[in-house]
């Protein structure tokens, strides 16, 4: 008989095995899905994993996909440790968006260079503002930021779509819900010719390392830790804990909403009502499977756009809805919950008495 | 005039409260059993496709539900097995049920997007369906509409009268100590989720067979979410879980009003379709501004893993 | 055939029991048995293995390796439903009630079938009667005292008409003379013929109460006796192997200047099930230890709040700290005026379990001592501090890098001493500073505690173990419903007088609330 003991101490090899685990069970679980399917696993498969990486236009791509799931899942992930449930990166992902196209609107044909530095910081601020209501709704009125983060979402939604169908409409668009292209000083520099790379990556990856410095070695970093492992810890010790909702929120904002930024500055280069494919629900699972650290977020994005792109070219090539990458996604965060009950217990054969 | 339209916003508002209150009410046995399960949204979202598929395929409406109803407890073990046998954390589960679930049901509904199922026809209550202006409303309803209310009848006798929901609520409150005087912790708390999960396919089964009758990506629309916060809101109390779906049935028909009303200003229609979630954050701040009600009311256990020491 | 050197007649035998847990050996080769009518101590300090024997006599958890014997069959206890069916009750020490449930709803989920409320309110009200132990089937559980609720579990496992009853340190939560009516109580059961098996490391009242005993110490059996014949000095050899250690106390220097001032602290608790703070008044003076005595629940984790600055006051005057109006002053600013805490709760709020003890240092000595520079960790300088925390104050358990939730409850008790000490404080505040922990952890700290006095602090502890008070403090007051009694010197103080307060009746003390003149009738 198999049975759960529990360990003297959490496991940290496991911490850092069970996302492996759980990416291996995912493909696994992909492959029954493809045969139950009635298509090819092994081509299946190919298409998901390899065939998205077979030339650098491809890896392109992934890094383009991965960068906004890179900059919301950093965000998240400074909350998340301090147990801030900010689920609505998606709302301030779109915010973001709106906020860097307001300003890009705004400036018309303008070629000033201060054009993308004011949509940056239009970006971020607008995403940090959306995520600064259920900061304020929880540290004034205790109300849950799980809930009031996530109707925000279709609030969000909403806006864009009011945005898109109503003022900012491009009045030569053929009544398609979107703005007009931005101007050039308007759009993020393309790092490599010939694909759609762009300057955002750079953004994830700075954001990356300053919330490894923020998390690992500053002050600030640790009472947010503390706040999450034991929060009565941090109340006996004095943290505040207004300041730790009110960071995990903004921080989760601001990237989010540097996301959406780049979103629109990048590779769409106007809004439309289609912003985003679920990018801040995908970074949930991105923090998850990165274990809240900036390194396992990297690659947890990485693999994360892999599925992206990989459920476009089994649409394309095998005639499935693309939504399956929904399902892979869902079923990675499902196995690496699973697989992190050997973070605290290990299996064992046997009864107890026999293991005793 | 005037009375018609009374009747027909009341209509409506029954109809567009029933899925919540079907799913609220499973949640609320559900986070009575101390289980916090934030997947509502997934568990519906699959419920509708599976009610809808197995309605088009068999033809019987019935079938649906029923189909719903597995569908939505079978999401709910899975949720179970995670944060009940294996003690993940129950946020994180529950945010990968809602996600996973929802991405499922986009899958698995794509071929259906595009069908329509023929409408079934209401049920007329003999006699009471005469009564003016409200009879109409509330007794010429869907099967499922009634349902909802013995549904609620049968939650409070479980909760406040049955020794099934004593045991119930002990176990919500202190797993520990239920443990200690000989209650099978760990099997109730799976029931509990189980029913949480078959209601809430339940809720998205009248979606899709009844309600609109058809299989839209997205047709949930949050619903799942907003029966977390009903719950919430309702303070763990079954009574006002009623009152406040109808409230949001109301919120979310505020077009009919506004159309009735004959306002002919250009009102943006992205705002009134907002106005549920915009509804569902305000009344989660007045309910939580006090947190003793909170504290008073909630399962003291929800939330947190427990496992038996073996 | 086991159990050929056991009475014939034993209610209850035990033989080679052990049981396992990762990492940990709590009951090793455990003999025991119990005669009907029999009051049978089972006596061993924290960590001894009491607990986890009692678990496994009542199904809670299952025995490795051995054999349990219930009037003279052998058994495999399922579980706690198992336990009752059999005949076997236990009275937790951490009770098993649920706060929102009435008496008589508690009672119910412990009964099988379905009782009927009415009918069972009778019978509880009956067996309340009949054995001194006046519960209100009617109230809810929250708002019943801590020695209320110990009668309803008695009085629950008694309308099951056990055979044995276990007892799991029963008195910790009870008033000296509340002790007393409790042991009428189980004499009288014991009478009846009820086999009682008492938990216990209090060596008096097993002397008062036990007619055998067995000793544990690291899980095994140390020891039998019968109690009577015994000494307190016999009995704690068995217990400790060696002699109880003694403080070394020395005279109070008095007339320091006053560190902590309560004047006329109110405070309405926010928790529902909290208890309101009313108008009291106390002063610390520098190089005194002041106690307060209390039976948990009276407004000791209220108090601790307020003083700690966990939970902030909407006046500045009601505390003051070194001189210092620190009402409305966030926890952080306290501890700049010089305060000092070691709260009870060790994990999860003294401590974070999961993190290092160099991290768990950083808690709260960051800026006191320097291990933050400009907004960054010194991570040199914190393990220096928490290194310097281990050796002084001797914890043992894999240095500065082990995780808080790995050491006993004695060393880890011993870090957060040391990390709230070696501050310097001006002013320590420490609640239950011993509890849970072995007894040469505990002679440590309490030492600890002296000589920081001695240095000249002022140091205030709050404790439920009178024992503890009684040896260490120089003046001693009672919290009771939120209410403080005027302080004592300790030389002029009885254990039967700060009893009596503990119920609230202390000379000029208000009686408005119900509540403590109900529990002052009781005792």
């Amino acid at each position: 008989m198999l049975r759960l003991e529990a360990r003297p101490q959490a496991s940290r090899l496991m911490t850092w095995l069970s996302p492996l685990l759980a990416a291996v069970l995912t493909l696994a679980a992909g492959g029954v899905l493809f045969a139950l399917l009635g298509k090819d696993p092994a081509e299946g498969l190919r298409l998901f994993l390899i065939a998205p990486l077979k030339d650098l236009y491809g890896l392109s791509e992934l890094l383009l996909k991965a960068t906004p799931l890179m900059l919301c899942a950093t965000g998240l992930a400074i909350g998340f440790r301090a147990n801030i449930w900010n689920i609505g990166a998606e709302g301030q992902f779109m915010l973001g968006a709106v906020g860097a196209t307001g300003i890009a609107l705004w400036a018309g044909e303008s070629e000033s260079a201060l054009v993308l530095p004011g949509m940056l910081l239009g970006g971020a601020l607008a995403g940090a503002a959306w995520a600064a209501i259920p900061a304020w709704l929880k540290t004034r009125f205790n109300a849950n930021e799980i809930l009031v983060s996530l109707m925000l979402v279709y609030v969000a939604q909403l806006l864009v779509s009011w945005l898109v169908f109503g003022p900012w409409k491009d009045p030569q668009g053929f009544n398609f819900p979107q703005t007009v292209m931005f101007a050039d000083a308007a759009l993020l520099p393309v790092l490599v010719d010939g694909t759609r790379l762009h300057l955002g990556l750079l953004f994830a990856l700075a954001a990356l390392v300053a919330a490894y410095v923020f998390m690992y070695r500053s002050h600030a970093g640790f009472r947010m830790r503390v706040a999450g492992e034991a929060p009565d810890a941090a109340r006996y010790a004095g943290f505040s804990a207004r300041r730790t909702i009110w960071t995990g929120l903004l921080c989760g904002g601001a990237a989010a909403g540097l996301a959406g930024m780049a979103e629109v500055a990048g590779p769409m280069g106007q809004l439309t009502d289609k912003l985003s494919l679920g990018y801040g629900f995908a970074a949930i699972i991105v923090a998850f499977v990165g274990r809240l650290h900036p390194l396992g977020i990297f690659l947890a994005s990485l693999l994360m756009a892999l599925l992206y792109i990989g459920g476009e070219q089994v649409q394309q090539y095998m005639n499935l809805p693309n939504s399956i990458a929904l399902v892979f996604q869902g079923l990675l965060l499902f196995f690496l919950l699973g697989a992190d009950v050997f973070i605290r217990y290990r299996l064992r054969f046997g009864s107890e008495a026999a293991g005793a | 005039m005037e009375g018609n339209l009374f009747t027909a916003v009341l209509f409506a508002t029954v109809v567009a409260g029933t899925p919540l209150i079907l799913t609220a009410l499973g949640l609320l046995v559900n986070e009575r059993a101390g289980v916090l399960n934030l997947g509502a949204e997934g568990m519906m979202a699959v419920g509708a496709v599976a009610a809808f598929a197995t309605a088009h395929h068999s033809g019987s409406p019935w079938l649906g539900v029923l189909a719903g109803l597995v569908a939505g407890a079978a999401m709910a073990l899975v949720f179970g097995f995670l944060a009940i046998t294996l003690q993940a954390n129950q946020v994180a589960s529950g945010l990968a049920l809602a996600i996973c679930g929802v991405g499922l049901a986009a899958f698995v509904g794509k071929p259906y997007e595009s069908l329509a199922l023929p409408a079934v026809p209401p049920i007329r209550l003999p006699f009471i369906a005469d009564i003016p202006l409200l009879g109409e409303a509330l007794y010429n309803q869907q099967a499922l509409v009634y349902a909802s209310w013995a549904l609620f009848w049968a939650v409070l006798y479980f909760l406040y009268r049955s020794r099934a929901g004593l045991v119930l609520r002990a176990v919500g409150e202190s797993p520990a100590a239920a443990h200690a005087i000989g209650h099978p912790v760990v099997l109730i708390r799976y029931l509990a989720v189980a029913f949480g999960g078959a209601m809430a396919g339940v809720g998205g089964a009248f979606l899709s067979v009844f309600y609109t009758p058809m299989w839209v990506e997205g047709m949930v629309a949050g619903r799942g979410w907003i029966a977390l916060a009903l719950v919430v809101f309702a303070t763990w109390r079954p009574l006002r879980v009623m009152l406040g779906a109808y409230l949001f049935g109301g919120v979310m028909v505020s077009q009919l009003f506004v159309q009735g009303a004959g306002l002919q200003i250009d009102f943006p229609s992205q705002f009134l379709s907002s106005l549920p979630y915009l509804a569902t954050i305000v009344v989660l701040v007045a309910i939580s501004r006090n947190p003793a009600t909170i504290r008073l009311n909630s399962p003291l256990s929800l939330g947190k893993p427990y496992r038996p020491d073996a | 055939m086991t159990t050929s050197s056991l009475p014939p007649t034993a209610r209850l035998a035990l033989h080679g029991i052990r049981k396992v847990y990762p990492g940990v050996v709590a009951n090793d080769g455990i003999d025991l048995a119990v005669a009907p009518g029999e009051i049978h101590a089972v006596l061993g300090e924290n960590g001894a293995g009491k607990s986890t024997l009692m678990k496994i006599i009542y199904g809670v958890t299952r025995p490795s390796a051995g054999e349990i014997r219930w009037e003279g069959q052998a058994v495999t206890v399922r579980d706690p439903a198992h336990a009752r069916e059999l005949g076997i009750g236990m009275v937790f020490q951490h009770f098993s009630l649920f706060e929102t449930l009435t008496v008589a709803e508690n009672v119910a989920l412990a009964l099988p079938g379905r009782p009927e409320l009415r009918e069972l309110s009778r019978r509880i009200e009956e067996v309340s009667a009949r054995y001194g132990l006046p519960v209100d089937p009617r109230r809810t559980v929250h708002a019943l005292s801590v020695g209320e609720r110990q009668r309803v579990e008695i009085v629950r496992c008694l309308l099951q008409q056990p055979r044995l009853l276990i007892m799991d340190e029963p008195t910790s939560v009870l008033t000296p003379q509340a002790v007393e009516k409790l042991f009428e109580t189980l004499r009288r059961l014991a009478a009846e013929g009820c086999s009682i098996l008492y938990i216990s490391h209090k060596l008096d009242e097993i002397r008062a109460l036990c007619h055998s005993a067995t000793v544990l110490r690291g899980g095994r059996v140390s020891g039998h006796c019968r109690p009577a014949e015994e000494t307190p000095a016999s009995m704690a050899r068995m217990m400790i192997g060696k002699d109880l250690p003694h403080c070394e106390h020395g005279p109070a220097q008095g007339g320091g200047e006053i560190r902590l001032r309560l004047a006329g602290l109110s405070h309405a608790s926010d928790d529902p099930y909290g208890v309101d703070l009313r108008d009291l008044h106390l002063e610390v003076r520098a190089g005194e230890i002041v106690g307060i005595a209390g039976v948990s629940g009276n407004g000791q984790q209220e108090l601790l709040r307020a003083i700690s600055g966990e939970e902030r006051l909407a006046e500045k005057h009601p505390v003051q700290i070194c001189g210092a109006e620190a009402g409305r002053l966030s926890a952080g600013a306290r501890r700049r005026l010089g305060l000092c805490f070691v709260p009870e709760e060790r994990l999860g709020r003294g401590a974070v379990p999961a993190l290092p003890l160099v991290d768990n240092g950083l808690l709260t000595a960051a800026r006191g001592q320097g291990l933050v520079r400009a907004g960054f960790l010194a991570r040199g300088k914190a393990r220096a501090f928490a290194e310097r925390c281990i050796a002084t104050f001797d914890v043992r358990g894999g240095g500065a890098d082990a995780a808080a939730q790995s050491l006993s409850g004695g060393n880890l008790q011993k870090f957060i001493m040391g990390r709230e000490i070696l501050q310097a404080p001006k002013l320590l505040v420490a609640a239950q500073p011993t509890w849970g922990v072995d007894v040469g952890a505990a002679a440590f700290i309490r030492q600890a505690i002296i000589d920081l006095r001695n240095r000249g602090c002022a140091v205030l502890v709050i404790s439920e173990e009178l024992d503890e008070l009684f040896e260490i403090c120089d003046r001693i007051a009672v919290i009771a419903q939120g209410r403080l009694s005027p302080p004592r010197d300790i030389g002029e103080a009885s254990m039967e007088e700060i009893g009596l307060w503990m119920s609230g009746l202390w000379p000029g003390a208000g009686t408005s609330a119900p509540n403590t003149a109900g529990e002052a009738a009781h005792a």
